[in-house]
């Protein structure tokens, strides 16, 4: 796994650590986000995404850890901090009772916009963001879609070197969802570093890195291709004529992580440390009087989650 | 401070203002209802009290004396009794609100200019009693008096003094209205910032604006402005008001008013912000707001003379803004005084102010957490 040069990077973090009370929402995560990627967050609700994402704004205070974001030191210098970039939160967090443009207009007041170029840069987005009939529309009133490229527009309205997204695209239907994403990669040809946190394992493998957060610990991170090479050999794509009673007999076998059901097949994630896993996988379809074909087949994201996340749970257990 | 920044705020805040109705009716709304309600409501000008009557003389001039306090319409005969202590009675139950008894010896009493006849109040009741007062003022055909003897519920006997002393003073619709717009200001002002940070965090748009850079002053500063002209327009609904349909007078300045409700408004929102920032919803925004509402009333001296109240009960009451706001606007308003006369009061006002709004501006962090 290639680590990228120090001075290339928009955010360094060292252990960074956030308890509330017993519970330890970020678990000494490090993380290093080169400039113009757009870095993907993937790990299931209540993994500590959202957390990470305020501790690395200012938002949150680090119960432990480093943060160094665009040069400076979070939380000390988080004011100087947010001139330089675009925060959207996971929930809607515009003025509902305010238009479109009024909402606009007021970022662009507050994020301090140069007034001769606020007007110009507001009219460009309108344009850009598909708002130019509906500036007068009220936010609250829009689509989630719409307010997804609201919120966008919002929070890059000053050109932001840097943008959080926590879970953009969350209440979106998909064709929006393609649309918004589209213009996440025009930000990032134009040279913003985008940090964005998602679910959504087709989003993930469009990020040019991701990290995987579970439970608050950082499983593994690296580009989607290097995490998908890492478990080359170890998924297996079983055909089954029963795939239901198929899979209830894998469930179970030693070195077996995960079965899933994918049309009219199974895909099995099998562990690393078991090379004769696709014997034993063999020998309990047989038993179980299954005739089923086994192929090896092209590891993706959804198995690397899987498997970074069964990773973890054994670490704790031990 | 950034002036554009804090114009933004501004801005936000008064076109939200214009979309939100319920907001804009309260505006106009209160003022309007509290004091058409309080303004004929709380009217000491009463009439048709239940009267008992006792009249042992039985003559020419007893009969003509009691007709000439029922022809004033303040009492209606409801009882006639033979003796005093069956009046006693009656008040005590609650049956009659005045008594009215003549002695057998009135013609000799009214001959040697003593008091001819007594009239029995119900002193529970403060506007009875007020109006029993008036009672005791006319005179009976020349020499005749009158003794009034207000009757406290608790203790029965108790002396003139004692009653007087925990009884509010007389008011009228000429007091009520310049401490009306104290209380409409309190309540109004009070909740309307009360509850515009914490509706800010519920609904999600705090964290959208700590992460600009928006500053902690600018984000206060902003909200509390539009409030302010808002006041004033309920300040001028207020005084219109009281001035068309109860003739209010303002002998003092018309701007040293403004001056005053300026300083009031100015406390009042504050305390506002600072309520909003301790608040963790609206409900308990609105709750904290009638904790401080309701001793307001009480205890300022809208509702009960300052004079009465115990030492300690005055020092609270001194650290209310409505306090320093009634002396400031009684005196503007009913005696013609001027601010500078009163500067303690008004610096007072001031300090309230600077302490609440520093304390709102460091409690609020920019930081979730």
């Amino acid at each position: 796994m290639n680590t990228p040069a120090e001075g290339e990077l928009a955010i360094r973090a060292r252990g960074l650590t956030k308890r509330f009370g017993a519970l330890v929402a970020v678990d000494h995560v490090d993380l290093a986000v080169p400039r113009r990627n757009v870095y993907g967050f993937l790990g299931p609700n209540g993994s500590g995404k959202s957390t990470t994402i305020r501790m690395l704004c200012g938002l949150l205070t680090p119960s432990e850890g480093e943060i160094d974001v665009l040069g400076l030191a979070i939380p000390a210098q988080a004011e100087a901090l947010r001139k330089r970039i675009g925060y959207m939160t996971q929930k809607f967090s515009l003025f509902e009772d305010l238009t479109a443009r009024e909402n606009l207009e007021f970022l662009a007041d507050v994020q301090g916009v140069p007034r001769a170029r606020a007007k110009r840069r507001i009219d460009e987005l309108v344009e850009q963001y598909h708002f130019a009939d509906r500036q007068k529309q009220l936010a609250g009133t829009m689509s989630g879609g719409q307010k997804q490229r609201l919120a966008l527009a919002c929070a890059v309205i000053d050109e932001p070197e840097l943008l959080f997204l926590d879970e953009p695209t969350s209440a979106v239907d998909p064709e929006s969802r393609r649309d918004f994403w589209e213009k996440l990669f025009e930000l990032a040809d134009a040279g913003t570093t985008l940090l964005v946190s998602t679910h959504y394992m087709d989003e993930a493998e469009r990020c040019h890195r991701i990290a995987i957060l579970d439970r608050g610990v950082l499983v593994a991170d690296g580009t989607p291709a290097e995490l998908t090479a890492g478990l080359a050999g170890r998924t297996l794509l079983v055909t089954a004529e029963d795939p239901r009673h198929a899979q209830r007999a894998l469930v179970g076998v030693e070195g077996v992580l995960s079965v899933a059901q994918i049309g009219n097949s199974l895909r099995v994630l099998t562990a690393d440390d078991l090379g004769d896993a696709r014997e034993r996988v063999g020998d309990a379809l047989a038993s179980s009087g299954q005739k089923a074909g086994i192929d090896e087949t092209t590891p993706n994201l959804e198995d690397v989650f899987v498997s970074a996340t069964h990773d973890g749970e054994r670490e704790r257990a031990a | 401070m950034n002036l554009r920044r804090l114009w933004a705020v501004v801005l936000k805040e008064l076109r939200q203002m214009r979309r939100d109705r319920i907001t804009l009716a309260m505006i106009v709304g209160i003022p309007v209802m509290q004091l058409v309600l309080f303004g004929y409501a709380i009217n000491l000008n009463v009439r048709g009290l239940a009267a008992g009557i006792a009249d042992q003389a039985n003559t020419a001039g007893s009969r003509a004396a009691v007709m000439d306090l029922l022809a004033t319409g303040v009492v209606a005969p409801v009882v006639e009794t033979r003796t005093p202590d069956e009046l006693v009675a009656l008040l005590r139950r609650g049956e009659i609100s005045v008594g009215i008894a003549v002695p057998p010896d009135f013609e000799q009493r009214k001959a040697q200019g003593r008091e001819a006849v007594q009239v029995m109040v119900d002193g529970s009741d403060t506007s009875v009693q007020g109006a029993a007062a008036q009672l005791a003022q006319m005179p009976l055909d020349g020499s005749a008096r009158l003794r009034e003897a207000p009757l406290a519920s608790t203790p029965p006997a108790a002396p003139i003094d004692v009653v007087a002393f925990y009884n509010p003073e007389r008011r009228s619709a000429v007091n009520i209205v310049p401490g009306l717009i104290g209380v409409i200001l309190t309540m109004t002002m009070v909740l309307f910032t009360g509850v515009s940070i914490v509706r800010e965090r519920e609904r999600g748009n705090m964290e959208l604006l700590i992460a600009t850079p928006l500053s902690r002053t600018e984000l206060m500063v902003g909200k509390v402005l539009p409030f302010i002209a808002i006041g004033l327009v309920q300040t001028t609904v207020i005084l219109a008001l009281g001035l068309w349909l109860f003739t209010v007078p303002v002998r003092g300045s018309v701007l040293d008013v403004y001056l005053a409700a300026g300083l009031l408004i100015l406390a009042n929102l504050t305390l506002g912000l600072m309520i909003s920032t301790k608040a963790q919803s609206q409900f308990q925004a609105m709750q904290m707001t009638f904790f401080v509402f309701l001793p307001s009333i009480l205890l300022s001296g809208f509702m009960f003379p300052f004079a009465g109240m115990p030492q300690v009960v005055r020092w609270l009451a001194e650290v209310l803004p409505l306090t320093h706001f009634l002396r400031l606007i009684r005196g503007i308003m009913l005696r013609g005084a001027g601010l500078a006369e009163m500067w303690i009061d008004v610096a007072a006002l001031l300090a309230f102010t600077a302490v609440m709004m520093g304390a709102a501006i460091l409690r609020f962090h920019k930081r979730l957490d």
